[in-house]
Order: structure tokens, then sequence, then C-alpha cells
């Protein structure tokens, strides 16, 4: 019982960074229908632009994290801007190839720039463990502390979406672009927004993940950008609760499978997982069931 | 019925197949061509088998596909373990490999056909990844390594032939009258529905075709390079084989050929910069669906009458004729034969999506 619980604890740090970067998928393809595959290539950007930081102008960790979210949002916004926007009325597989473009760029300049070799992440931070249950769950301040970064995010996400004329711009724009156009919203700096916000979060997931495994290289958005995307489907795309909630499922249902003797079919499992969903509910868990037009 | 295939075009291709065929014979046999360039021939035809048999289910079909590596495998293991551990003939493996592609590709494509667009290229690269998985835990095909210490037996003859099988398959296929199903398919599934095109019939019969010939595809590289490993055959693999589809043309069997020949040189010159060259293909993406969106010859083939229609153009300064020129040689699969009227279905290279 115990080690199921101690599964669900590693879980919810894996499911962290999951639900981070699927917020950002989920967003892009709330509001244009593109699925961004390079959206695991930015958190990439932010973990290095955050190590960059701390190791050659030995910044604090925290404004370490601040100028990787600016950065990834900057670059966020530039593919938008050079590469999807000049496709916004193309047929959606020509937008989804660009996207396998893009990330493709990413990757392989990143090994170029930054060379192929992974990188210790510097951890400035002391992590203590804590010990439950008479010692038989351990639970680490490094766990809590990534958990609390990214229910804070969420809820900053939430009250940003919900709360302000920009976030109601956003909902506008996903809803009906050309409505929301007639009724003066800037669809084009609304998308840009979009993809600001959603590269800022895969940023907070590249560093957290840089001090989760301590170790980065720029092939790292590859599989937890695929991992992410499923999280995001899993949830109902498109929908800013259903990225956290598959998030969250997903780094549980991982953590789960890796602790029994199957562990080394993980990334099947999940894959299964996507095609399932997909089939039975294509929707998601938290999505809502569009009706195809004719 | 003899004398349609013996049109003077038929009897032309044939000549320049044997000739090429030869060509390529002499220039092996006689170690004019040094084991080097040898490796990227092969490379090219294995390539080129990819290319046009992904053409099929993307472009010809406009179901998008990305997990043509997971067909690629499952005829490079299945063909791998028959000749290395059941002692079979080449030619038995080839066709367990296609037959066993032909099971994976019903398996894939009856659930997932279902899809569209995006969540079908997810799906498949699910499927692809899942797949792989798989063969990196069975110890049976040698798990993580891989199965090593295949013999080569992928020689020129069977390399050409089964090249030349594909392209031709595949070339008759969409211009038979099925072919104008899966093109009608591709530019409106509804439209095509009410046409009274068996939609899932055909989406799946494309699906099935093009796994079959990926799966060749896959025992022949697996008889060429010695060694299989499940990181060959990843989603990165099925990617590449995208890029020289798209880079041709989705919907164009010239493009897909040219394309694979051309990008299977620039990998080879590339070699040293494997990096460097996926930033081009990435890249090579991003210009193309901006600027030109029907990839380098959208759905244009090379024929015959095509070839006849620029001469004219150029030395007698006539107009290319118009699009319904007299069935040549070149134009006569028989399915074109028997419908030489009907109206053309495709209105561009890319696939519709809704």
């Amino acid at each position: 019982m115990t080690a199921i619980l101690q599964q669900i604890v590693n879980g919810l740090s894996l499911g962290s960074i999951y639900a981070l970067i699927a917020l950002g998928y989920t967003m892009v393809y709330g509001i244009i229908k593109l699925i961004n595959f390079a959206h695991g290539d930015i958190y990439m950007v932010g973990a290095y632009v955050a190590f960059f930081a701390v190791t050659l102008l030995s910044m604090n960790l925290g404004v370490a994290l601040l100028l990787a979210m600016l950065a990834a949002a900057l670059t966020g916004v530039l593919i938008e801007r050079i590469a999807y926007r000049p496709l916004r009325n193309a047929p959606r597989i020509a937008a989804l190839i660009t996207a396998i473009g893009v990330s493709f760029i990413l990757e392989n300049g990143g090994i170029l720039v930054l060379k192929p070799d992974p990188r210790a992440f510097p951890d400035p931070i002391r992590w203590r463990q804590i010990r439950l249950m008479g010692g038989s769950l351990v639970l680490s301040t490094q766990d809590l502390f990534i958990v609390g970064v990214t229910v804070a995010m969420m809820l900053l996400l939430v009250y940003f979406v919900q709360r302000t004329r920009t976030g109601r711009a956003m909902r506008a724009v996903a809803y009906d672009m050309q409505a929301a156009a007639l009724m003066g919203v800037d669809v084009n700096r609304t998308i840009a927004v979009t993809f600001a916000v959603g590269s800022a979060l895969a940023a907070v997931a590249g560093v957290l993940v840089g001090l989760y495994y301590n170790r980065i290289d720029p092939l790292m958005g590859l599989v937890p950008g695929l991992k992410a995307f499923i999280a995001a489907v899993l949830g109902g795309i498109g929908s800013i609760p259903g990225a956290m909630l598959g998030g969250y499922l997903l780094g549980v249902i991982e953590a789960l499978v890796g602790g029994t003797q199957f562990s080394l079919f993980r990334d099947a499992v999940s894959f299964a997982l996507l095609i399932l969903i997909l089939l039975v509910r294509p929707a998601g868990l938290l999505g809502r069931n569009v009706r195809e037009k004719v | 019925m003899v004398r349609r295939y013996l049109r003077a075009g038929n009897l032309a291709v044939c000549a320049l197949l044997v000739a090429t065929f030869l060509a390529g014979q002499v220039a092996i046999a006689s170690g004019w061509l040094n084991p080097y360039y040898q490796v990227q021939l092969f490379s090219m035809g294995i390539n080129v088998i990819l290319a046009v048999s992904l053409n099929l289910i993307n472009g010809f079909t406009g179901q998008f596909s990305l997990g043509h590596a997971g067909f690629m495998a499952v005829g490079a293991y299945t063909a791998a373990v028959a000749t290395t551990r059941w002692g079979l003939p080449f030619a038995a493996a080839v066709l367990l490999a296609a037959a066993a592609s032909a099971v994976m590709g019903l398996l894939v494509g009856v659930p997932t056909l279902r899809l569209r667009g995006d969540y079908l290229a997810i799906a498949t690269l699910g499927f692809g990844e899942i797949l792989r998985s798989i063969l990196y835990n069975v110890d049976y095909v040698g798990g993580a390594t891989g199965l090593l210490g295949i013999p080569r037996l992928t020689t020129w003859p069977w390399l050409f032939a089964l090249t030349v099988v594909t392209v031709l398959a595949v070339k008759n296929l969409v211009n038979s009258t099925r072919g104008l199903a899966l093109k009608a398919v591709r530019d409106d599934e509804i439209a095509a529905e009410d046409a009274g095109v068996d939609t899932t019939r055909t989406k799946v019969l494309a699906f099935v075709l093009g796994a079959v010939f990926a799966g060749i595809g896959g025992a022949l590289y697996a008889h060429y390079f010695f060694v299989i490993q499940p990181t060959t055959f990843s989603f990165l693999k099925s990617f590449e084989i995208l890029v020289y589809v798209v880079l041709g043309g989705l919907g164009s069997i010239t493009g897909s050929v040219v394309s694979a020949t051309a990008l299977t040189l620039l990998s080879a010159a590339l070699q040293q910069l494997a990096a460097l060259r996926m930033v081009l293909y990435g890249l090579v993406l991003v210009l193309l669906m901006i600027f030109r969106t029907g990839g380098l010859f959208g759905t244009w083939e090379l024929s015959f009458e095509a070839i006849g229609q620029a001469w004219a153009w150029l030395f007698h300064r006539r107009p290319p004729a118009g699009d319904r020129a007299p069935l040549t040689a070149a134009a006569s699969s028989p399915g074109s034969a028997t419908l030489p009227d009907l109206p053309e279905v495709t209105r561009d290279g890319a696939p519709q999506d809704r």
C-alpha cells in the first residue's frame, strides 16, 4: 500500500512537468487548432536559458526562472510570427508539417549550438527528505516545491484567462476567431499572447525538470513533449483544467507502471492510453464534444 | 487485350528499365561503383520505396500517417527473423514481411482511420512508438541490441525489381478507378461518400498497401545493413520519410522518387553533420509549407506525354496541349484507358482537411 502511495508521490512531480507543458499545447490547440510539435523544444530552450543564467551570469534561481520564461515566451512568439501565422488559413496538415519542421530546427540547431552532450543543471537549493507513516513514505521538499510552483502557475493562468481582458479575448478567439475579430479583438495579438504564455509555462517546466533530474540536453524536449501532448488529449485538448488533470493523471499512471515489472513498457502504456482515449472519447475527459459541421 | 500492353510507351519504359538494370549490374559487378557509392545506391532504392508507399497514404489518400517507420520495422524484423532464425530463403522472408506488415496495417488502420487529420497523425505516431517499445522488450528479437549479423541478401536485382514493382504498383493503383476513389476521399470525404465511394474500405486499402511496401522496404533494409535496432525505426525515421514525400509533392510519385533520391545523396554528403542535415530538413518543411505547399512537383508526373508537351512547347512554340490530350502510351494504365472521359478529381497537391 505504501509502495503504491510512494509511486503516486513520485508521479506527482513528473505529472507537474507534464501538466505545465500540456497547458501550452492545449492553449495553442484551443486557439488555432495546431498541434505545436515544437512546444517540447521550447521547454528545452527555457531549461538552457536558466542553465546559462545560473552558471555563466551567476544569477539566483528565481531571476533565472523569470529570464527563462521571458526568453521562451519570445521564442514562442517569434515561431508563431514566422512559421505559423502565414499558414493560418492553410490546411491544418500544412501547419502540422511546419510545426514538425520547427521542431527539427530547434532540436538540431540546439545540438549544433549547445553541443549534444548533456549538462549538469546546477541545483542551489538544499532539499530535505520528509519521512511519513513511520518512515515508509519518503517525501522530498523538492517534490513539494515542484508541485507548489506548478499549482501556483496554474492558479495564475486561470486568473489570467478568466479575469483579465486579454484572457477574455483569448477565450473569444478560441471560441470563434472571426466573430471575435468582428467584435474588435486583435486576433493576431491575442494569438501571440497565447504563444507567449504557453511558452513561458513550458520554460517553468524546463527549469523544474532541470532541478529534478539535474541534467539537460538539446533533445530533452522530444519525449516529454509527446507525453505532454498525450496529457493534453487525455484531459481534453483545448481545456485548461483538462491539461492539468491529464498531466497529473499521466504522471501518476507512468509512475505506477514504472513500479511494476512492466516498467520497460512505460512509454507504450502512455501511447496506448492516447490511442484508447482518441478512439473512445476523442474530446478527452473534460473536453466538450464538438459536432462536425458539413 | 495483349496489344494494349504492347504500346510504344510501355515498350520504351521496359527498355529503359532493362537498360538501367544492366547499367547498375555492370557498374556493381565490375567494381566501378565503389562500396561507398553502392551503399548510397541501395539507400536510394529503399528510400524511394518508403517515400512512394507513404505518398500513397498521405499524398493520394490524404490520410496523414506518421507511423511509417513502424511498418518498416515490422517488415525488417519479420524478414530478419525468417532468414536468421528460421532459415527461410530471402524470397519467402520478403513475402512474410509483406504479409506481416499487411496484417499490422490492417490492425492499426481499421481503428485509427476513423480519426481525421492531426488526430490520425498522432495516433499513428503512437502506434509506431508502441511497436518500438515492444521490440525493445522482446528478447527473441534481441531487445535493445536488436538483431545482429543478418546476411546481406539484398542484391541489386532484388532491390531494383522491388523498387520498380513498388513504383509501378502505386502508379497503376492511383491511375485506376480505385485511384479516383482514393483521390476523392482526399479531396472531400463527405462528397466521396455521397458519390458512392466506400470511404472506410478505400482508406484501409491504401493504408494496408502502403504498409506492405514499407514492410518490403524494411526487409530490404535489414538484409543490406546487417543490423536492425529498435532505435532505427523511431518516429524520427517516419518524419524523415515524410520529408521526402512533402518535398517531392504530396500526390506526385515522380516527386517522391526524385526527392528521396536527392535527399539520400544530400544526407550522404552531410554524413558527418547529421544535426545540420536535420536543421536543413526542418527549414525545407517550413519554407515549403509557407511558399509552396504542394511540394516541388505538386501533383505533376513525369510521362511521355509531359515530355512531348514540353518538347512541343520548347521547339515548336506550341502552347502545351490542353488537359485532355489524346491518350498516349504513357497514360495507358488499364484503368485510365477504360475511363477516358472522367473529369479530373485532383484539385491541388495539398490534401484537404476540415
